[in-house]
């Protein structure tokens, strides 16, 4: 995957430009504003990340330039303006995800993947497979190897969006965000416990896991024979 | 600067100063005016006599000729007074009259007007004095001159006019010594204004300006600096506090990560310790990352910057969402969650913030619960419940988180809503003692409070939110309860 990197910190760029290459992804980096809208626009990038505050142009106006010249690639706005309003106006600027400095790299890399890999809106799939469990999204019907699994409202959500993101991590704030609408940041780790909930009614009497828990970074719906 | 430089450059002192001078210009303008009023209406009068007698004098010529008028002239010359005469005859030379000669003054084309002579008897013999005349041609070749000594009268203007001056100078002295007295007293409150300032800007907070006690506008500016000063005092002790609370709650975590990364360093047993100390470094870093970003959240809220995301929402479906998130979490701790909400209940707020607090809340009470399950009165075990309540109180709503744990001493509710506050049974618990400040800092964002209360037994924590949020004008538009 090509990923851009407009990000005037050099420290910040190079952290980045090189985990990216460790997890197998071509990153190239822009250090300000001018540079990076210019090599967005030669394209060929798959998710582009884009800092808030750049020299010669900041973030936002590089996400709503691209987008008013009709480019669609997702843009990940990394910021340390993480309130409420700030997030509402990336995401209303043409940004597609939002991440708040200091983040975790994985957390980074879950979303970035997430937003490469995303569908478009009209190819979106009505029913998801993993292995011998089949979700239907239009039915709202649960089905492994054959046996209906009866999911509360917020687990039908939950597991429609893991199998959405099959075999990508994803992490806990995704899944608080995609899931619940929160931003904020629970105390307790409130996730982890609707996860093994989720995990008991789809797993427990099976015996291949599909719901795998990645250290350190978060959960993975995925046949385990991929 | 000097104190008399300071006194001179005051205000009072300069209002004084140009009162003064216009008042002054005012009574020079009058007093001369006046002056020059008189002097006028004086000398004309004088030369209207003067031409009646000279109409006279020309009657009795036509009368009885030169001598008769030299003899007129004569006698009324010898009486003592103001009246002066000369005669001159054809030849040029004095007939009769008590000046010596025609007053070169008169020789002029105007033939009247001021003139001096020196009076050759009476008391004044032999000094100049002024007078008024007119000069006229008798028929035969005489000339006739007729005046009067005005000397008196103007020495009288005279002493008038340097009375009216002194007056002036008196009165400038007297309103001058006054400005400068009251500019003083003006002076001296201000200065301990100034005084009182300066020392508050050297570092100490806690002085206030005296006041006279008289309850006029220097001493209700006074009033109002001194309640600003309070209120600054206040601020900087909170913030002082604050900054403390801060210095400590930060530096512990900080200093356990710094031990923690140099035990890992200081050990020889290779990699597997290295990595389990820099994954411990990590989390204690986002631990304190979070600490960092519930306080700047805080401290945005405080300053209200989210106002304008407010939008129209149902608080039950808030406390509903909140509840499944937590329901789980309280599962598994053995707790029930209940909740309870008034139907058709409307709210305008930031969902975010409020979903957050309520989460806080719900938390909380989960963390403080007891363990596992609580007797019931007859004997049976129940389980510890964790109440949301959610009503209407008039123009707010309220929504109530309560346990069945500890509680809070009533003494101790107030200090617990503040910044980094955890009581000291709470110390050994998780989190960062921001959680009860954050709703509080929410609950003032939206024109609301928290209060904490005895559920008897346990903490309830009542967060009270007005319906049309922290704009009155926006409950006025008729948004109250939705049917």
């Amino acid at each position: 995957m090509r990923v851009l990197v407009i990000e005037d910190d050099r420290e910040t760029a190079h952290f980045l430009q090189r985990s990216l290459r460790e997890s197998g992804h071509n990153a190239d980096v822009a250090g300000d504003g001018e540079t990076g809208l210019a090599m967005a626009r030669d394209g060929g990038y798959e998710v582009l990340i884009v800092d808030r505050m750049l020299p010669l142009r900041d973030g936002l106006s590089i996400v709503q330039t691209l987008r008013a010249e009709g480019t669609r690639t997702p843009v990940l706005i990394l910021s340390a303006l993480g309130e409420v309003d700030d997030r509402v106006k990336g995401l209303r600027a043409g940004g597609d995800d939002y991440l708040t400095k200091p983040y975790q790299y994985t957390e980074l890399l879950a979303r970035i993947e997430a937003l490469a890999r995303r569908p478009a809106p009209e190819q979106q799939e009505t029913r998801y497979a993993v292995g011998d469990l089949v979700l239907d999204r239009l039915s709202h019907k649960v089905v492994r190897a054959g046996e209906p699994i009866v999911l509360q409202p917020r687990e039908f959500r939950l597991l429609e969006y893991l199998m959405k993101h099959a075999g990508q991590v994803v992490t806990r704030t995704m899944l608080l965000e995609n899931v619940w609408d929160y931003h904020f940041d629970p105390q307790t780790n409130v996730i982890d416990v609707h996860i093994s909930r989720l995990r008991s009614k789809i797993d427990k009497s099976f015996a291949k896991p599909l719901l795998h828990t990645v250290r350190g970074a978060g959960y993975m719906i995925r046949d385990g024979s991929d | 600067m000097t104190a008399l430089t300071r006194l001179l450059l005051s205000t009072p002192f300069r209002l004084a100063l140009i009162y003064m001078g216009a008042f002054i210009l005012a009574a020079g303008v009058t007093v001369g005016f006046i002056a020059w009023r008189a002097n006028e209406l004086l000398t004309t009068s004088v030369v209207e006599t003067l031409r009646a007698e000279v109409v006279g004098l020309r009657e009795q010529y036509q009368a009885g000729g030169p001598a008769r008028l030299s003899a007129i002239i004569a006698e009324r010359a010898a009486d003592p007074g103001s009246s002066l005469y000369l005669l001159i005859d054809s030849a040029g030379q004095r007939a009769a009259g008590n000046l010596r000669q025609v007053p070169p003054e008169l020789m002029d084309g105007e033939q009247r007007g001021v003139f001096t002579y020196v009076p050759q008897s009476g008391p004044t013999q032999g000094k100049p004095r002024v007078a008024v005349g007119v000069q006229i041609d008798v028929p035969g070749g005489l000339t006739l001159v007729v005046g009067r000594d005005i000397e008196d009268l103007r020495r009288f203007a005279w002493t008038m006019g340097r009375l009216g001056l002194w007056s002036v100078i008196i009165l400038s002295a007297l309103g001058i010594g006054g400005g400068l007295l009251v500019s003083r007293s003006v002076l001296r409150r201000i200065e301990s204004v100034n005084e009182t300032t300066r020392s508050i800007m050297s570092g100490d907070l806690s002085r206030r300006i005296p006041l006279n006690g008289s309850g006029d506008e220097l001493d209700r500016l006074a009033e109002s600096l001194n309640a600003m000063l309070a209120r600054i005092e206040e601020l900087m002790r909170a913030l002082r506090e604050v900054s403390d609370n801060i210095a400590h709650d930060l530096k512990t975590p900080l200093n356990r990560l710094r031990n923690r990364a140099e035990a890992a360093l200081r050990s020889s047993a290779g990699p597997a310790v290295y990595r389990d100390g820099l994954m411990k470094t990590i989390e204690e870093a986002d631990e304190l990352i979070k600490t960092f970003n519930s306080l700047l959240l805080i401290a945005r809220l405080e300053g209200g910057a989210v106002a304008e995301s407010m939008e129209r929402l149902n608080p039950a479906s808030i406390i509903a969402d909140v509840a499944e998130l937590y329901e789980p979490v309280a599962d598994e701790a053995g707790l029930t969650l209940s909740v309870s909400a008034e139907p058709g209940l409307a709210l305008t707020a930031n969902r975010e913030l409020v979903s957050q607090a309520v989460a806080n809340l719900v938390d909380n009470a989960i963390k403080y619960s007891p363990n596992g399950r609580l007797h019931g009165a007859n004997g049976a075990e129940v389980a510890a419940p964790v109440s949301i309540v959610l009503k209407r109180v008039d123009g707010a709503i309220e929504i109530a988180v309560g346990d069945r744990g500890p509680g809070v001493a009533p003494q101790d509710r107030q200090r617990a809503l503040q910044r980094f506050v955890r009581l000291e049974k709470s110390r050994s618990r998780p989190g960062s003692g921001l959680g009860l400040s954050l709703v509080a800092a929410v609950a003032r964002l939206h024109g609301g409070s928290i209060r904490l209360e005895d559920n008897g037994p346990g903490l309830r924590a009542v967060l009270n939110l007005p319906i049309g949020g922290p704009n009155p004008a926006l409950a006025a538009a008729g948004h109250g309860r939705e049917h």
